[in-house]
């Protein structure tokens, strides 16, 4: 009996596309954002908003993966911008793999953002890397603010943790410091932003943040 | 979460490396699985019996070694394994901790019998 040393990443079926699609889209100097949350967090508000101020000086394109219907996506294509709709028929997140088999549908050489709004789900979606350059996590205040404990890995991921819904933070006795402080001692590096989509508080500096890795 | 495609692509990488290695029989794979992986260790043993039956892999022992997260507390220094006391330093009480601990899942290695054994 002998052994033969493997050391291969199980995953490596999506690693090898992740790393494809980043490159390509690096040639291409295409941003690729993967907002990732609970259901009804508000990851369509936030993007929505972001693209608002950001399209006049970018070219923008959403991929909005659901399990069903193209809800997101007319809210979407009403801003002018190109959207395309990934049905992941029933699962629970989004692979590499989906993102390639997207991605001829739009011309890289005329954008610079592509917003993927991940399947609203806290678990799944973090496994997986889809060739994006930033995660971005959204927690929403009246979910609570024990998530991060709860959901480690979206946490430890993401390289940036956006809090929708702040201005009501006082009606669910909200502690930010206690999600501040989890998401850093699993993340050191994480960037944390408070923002009430409703009114745009706090979106503009989401969007210097987003300027800084534009290609 | 997703332990099929997982057990997949355990069982196609194992395949290829004993091949690769002109290996007659896999006697037992080694996996390690990070602290903050989802991966459920018992959907893994169940996926893979159902799924080498007949294959070069029938019959292998399947080892996954689950790495614990740990937390570091900045204050004292004290470093422990994570426990259900949450981000908090069992020996401080300090909350100023660092949870060390990652989503890493690979194969490590394989304990095979060759042709020449």
């Amino acid at each position: 009996m002998r052994e033969i040393k493997v050391v291969r990443q199980i995953m490596e079926w999506n690693e090898d596309c992740h790393n494809e699609l980043h490159n390509e889209l690096n040639d291409k100097k295409v941003l690729m954002l993967n907002v990732m949350g609970s259901p009804g967090g508000g990851k369509t508000t936030l993007i929505t908003r972001l693209i608002e101020k950001l399209k006049d000086k970018n070219k923008i394109g959403v991929i909005e993966a659901d399990l069903a219907g193209i809800i997101d996506a007319e809210k979407m294509a009403a801003m002018n911008i190109p959207v395309v709709q990934l049905d992941t028929a029933g699962a629970c997140h989004i692979e590499a793999m989906s993102i390639k088999n997207i991605l001829p549908e739009f011309n890289l050489e005329a954008l610079d953002i592509i917003f993927v709004e991940n399947i609203g789900n806290l678990v799944c979606p973090a496994e997986f890397n889809i060739g994006e350059d930033l995660k971005i996590a959204i927690l929403s205040i009246p979910e609570g603010d024990d998530k991060v404990e709860k959901y480690p890995l979206m946490f430890a991921k993401a390289n940036a943790l956006v809090l929708t819904k702040h201005d009501l933070v006082q009606y669910f006795k909200f502690d930010v410091n206690r999600v501040i402080k989890n998401a850093k001692a699993l993340n050191e590096d994480i960037e944390i932003f408070m923002v009430n989509s409703e009114t745009g508080e706090g979106i503009l500096e989401v969007v210097s943040y987003l300027n800084k890795y534009l290609k | 979460m997703h332990e099929l495609p997982v057990t997949q692509s355990i069982i196609n990488i194992c395949t290829e490396e004993a091949e690769k290695n002109g290996v007659t029989k896999v006697e037992k794979i080694n996996i390690v699985v990070g602290a903050l992986s989802d991966i459920v260790p018992d959907s893994i043993y169940m996926y893979f019996e159902l799924l080498v039956k007949g294959t070069i892999l029938e019959g292998t022992i399947l080892n996954i070694k689950k790495i614990k997260a740990r937390i570091l507390c900045k204050d004292c220094g004290f470093e422990e394994e994570l426990s259900k006391r949450g981000f908090k330093c069992s020996s401080c009480n300090s909350e100023n901790v660092k949870i060390l601990g990652s989503s890493q899942l690979y194969i490590e290695d394989m304990e095979v019998t060759d042709e020449r054994d």
